[in-house]
């Protein structure tokens, strides 16, 4: 009854039953389409490859813009962003100049949720390295008094030497910030530097401070110093406070009153950590002009793809017409190119984001930065292939399932 | 006897012109051992097309299996080739790379039956054409006679109504020519119905029927004994 040895549910072949095309599972599927990947390595490196140089591309690209925010924001972790610093507003009448009341600090630090407080004040004086250099040559180098509280509330650190305190803060000593110490060439605590009308001692440096650039930038004497040897008037020009990051917000709403409760309005209030802030938005917003040429890379990538499976459909025209002999309809021959046509893109796609995600890895490794990678990238990256994969297939798979059938039976 | 083919003033004609098929009427019962047999430029390709229906005719009708192929869409007209017929080329048209018994299951892929037992059935029809001992190895590794067997076992592997055989002798030598005809007369004695597609009247003259083509038209046929 029928050509082979095993017994046939019966139903004579003139009475067959409904013609139905059985679907491939998914894993016939992928076997199917794998075959002429597997059957020609080099090829599908070598074509694979632009696809992978696109995706690697993009990937290092926001990976690398990734990491340096990464870095920006753990920075600001360590910096912190409940530091306040409240200075004199500008006056509503011209020509008169707004002081605070000598007595900031310490109604500052009695506010609820403030940790600490300290201050600093503008001392009419100039540094220079020696009387010897004219007097207008301040090298922008500031003299500022300094409360002894400061250098904690501004989680600073003395590079080398001391900080001021009770004891030197009383006698002719500067601390220099880490900017002012090198434009003045001093490297070492003992040093001396001509202020206003005589020596002061040098007896520490300072670490860089990225979040008071002021500070960086000043000489620093001690509060009762400034006031007796150079004439400080006592009114604070800066007043810094910390408090816990939960207060942040009830502190910045009630600092000027508690300041100058008379005029809050001639206390201006600001947040050194916002600066930060937008830099690390502004480094998320990684280099466009990059990320284009990635894309274009993408496109020739996914050119090269459809070269490739043009010239496999021409190769395996007898596969296709022995494939449709043994009863593939267009659309089984269609998925087979496509999903070719697929995985050669999906390998190029999944090797371009190992490669980008390297890349990112050696470029953060060698700058100290974190590593990250995000997720999004990643996923864009793939869909984007899949996508390429898809459209690049498409045309060839069409023209495969529109070969005749009758292709297998002319002998190669 | 159920009839398997049944070709009914088929025409087909080529763009340009060419008319490579002539009012062909031809009935094939089921268990059938028949040569379509006429030399190159007879028609006898484009009448093997149009019964493994690869190609529709331009007027007549065909009826495979009891389906009048005029009325199916590209779809089903693939599940008949699937299910009802069974091909054997003279190249072989071999997977290379892939073991025997895995290319005689690509036989069954567009079946819709599992892996496993497309496996399994592919074993089996390998014994059947004396195989049972090659299924691991490889196309290359494979005599041609071997290869030929190979197909064959493809072909049968579905158990289609009908298996169409395409100058399967013709890339082989005498002896390996032999044993693939033998193993078409074996298959005929289990009762399979086998059409086989030569320009050699002496392999032609072996067989229980012959058709006999030429520009296009059959010019004998010595007819089955049954119908």
């Amino acid at each position: 009854m029928s050509a082979g040895t095993r017994e046939r549910p019966a139903h004579g072949p003139a009475h067959g039953p409904a013609l139905r095309a059985a679907r491939l599972s998914l894993r016939d599927v992928a076997h199917v389409g794998s075959a002429g990947l597997r059957s020609r390595p080099m090829r599908v490196v070598l074509s694979a490859l632009g696809i992978a140089i696109g995706i690697a591309t993009m990937i290092a690209v926001v990976g690398i813009s990734a990491s340096s925010k990464a870095q920006l924001l753990r920075q600001l972790d360590a910096l912190g962003t409940n530091l306040l610093v409240a200075t004199p507003g500008d006056s509503m009448f011209a020509g008169e100049t707004v002081k605070l009341p000598k007595e900031a600090v310490g109604t500052v630090g009695r506010i609820d949720g403030v940790e600490k407080a300290g201050a600093t004040g503008d001392v009419d004086a100039t540094v220079r390295r020696s009387e010897k250099i004219p007097a207008d040559e301040t090298a922008g180098i500031a003299v500022k008094a300094a409360t002894e509280s400061l250098l904690e509330v501004l989680r600073g650190k003395v590079a080398t030497g001391t900080w001021l305190n009770e004891a030197n803060g009383r006698y002719p000593a500067v601390v220099l910030g880490h900017v002012a110490a090198q434009r003045l060439g001093v490297t070492t605590p003992g040093q001396q530097v001509w202020v206003d009308n005589r020596y002061f001692t040098v007896v520490g440096i300072l670490d860089p401070l990225p979040l008071s650039p002021e500070i960086e930038r000043s000489a620093l004497v001690g509060w009762s110093a400034a006031q007796q040897l150079l004439g400080y008037d006592g009114h604070p020009t800066s007043v810094y406070e910390r408090s816990t990051d939960a207060t942040v917000h009830d502190v910045r709403k009630r600092m000027a009153g508690t300041i100058n409760p008379r005029s809050p309005q001639d206390v201006l209030v600001t947040d050194p950590s916002s600066a930060l802030q937008a830099k690390a938005a502004t480094e998320g917003a990684f280099s466009s002009l990059l990320l284009g040429l990635g894309g274009i890379a993408l496109l020739v990538g996914g050119v090269g793809v459809a070269n490739t499976m043009i010239i496999s459909v021409l190769e395996r025209r007898y596969e296709i017409g022995l494939r449709r002999s043994l009863g593939a309809t267009r659309g089984q021959i269609r998925i087979q190119f496509v999903t070719e046509s697929l995985m050669l893109s999906g390998l190029g796609g999944l090797a371009g984001v190992l490669l980008g995600a390297a890349a990112t890895g050696v470029y953060a490794t060698s700058g100290g930065l974190p590593w990250v990678v995000p997720l999004w990238a990643v996923a864009g990256g793939f869909v984007s292939t899949l996508l390429i994969g898809t459209i690049a297939g498409l045309y060839p798979a069409v023209r495969a399932a529109r070969l005749s059938p009758t292709l297998a039976l002319h002998a190669a | 006897m159920s009839t398997v083919v049944a070709l009914n003033g088929v025409t087909k004609e080529y763009p340009g012109g060419v008319r490579a098929l002539d009012g062909v009427d031809l009935t094939v019962g089921q268990g059938e051992l028949l040569a379509i047999v006429g030399p190159s430029g007879s028609g006898k390709s484009t009448l093997l097309h149009i019964v493994g229906t690869l190609d529709r005719p331009t007027t007549g009708s065909v009826a495979v299996a009891g389906h009048d192929i005029a009325e199916l869409s590209d779809r089903k007209l693939s599940a008949l080739r699937a299910q009802h017929i069974g091909f054997v080329f003279q190249a072989f048209h071999l997977v290379p790379g892939i073991s025997a018994q895995d290319n005689v299951a690509e036989g069954l892929l567009y079946s819709g039956l599992p892996r496993s037992e497309r496996r399994r059935l592919a074993a089996a029809a390998l014994d059947r054409v004396g195989l049972a001992e090659r299924t691991g190895h490889r196309p290359h590794e494979l005599s041609g006679g071997q290869k030929q067997r190979v197909a064959i076992a493809r072909a049968l592997v579905g158990e289609p109504d009908l298996l169409l055989a395409d100058e399967p002798t013709g890339a082989l030598d005498t002896a390996s020519g032999e044993t693939v005809m033998k193993l078409l007369h074996d298959l005929h004695q289990d009762g399979a119905t086998i059409a086989v597609i030569t320009h050699d009247t002496e392999i032609a003259e072996r067989l229980p029927r012959q058709v006999r083509m030429r520009d296009g038209q059959i010019v004998a046929d010595t007819g089955s004994g049954a119908l």
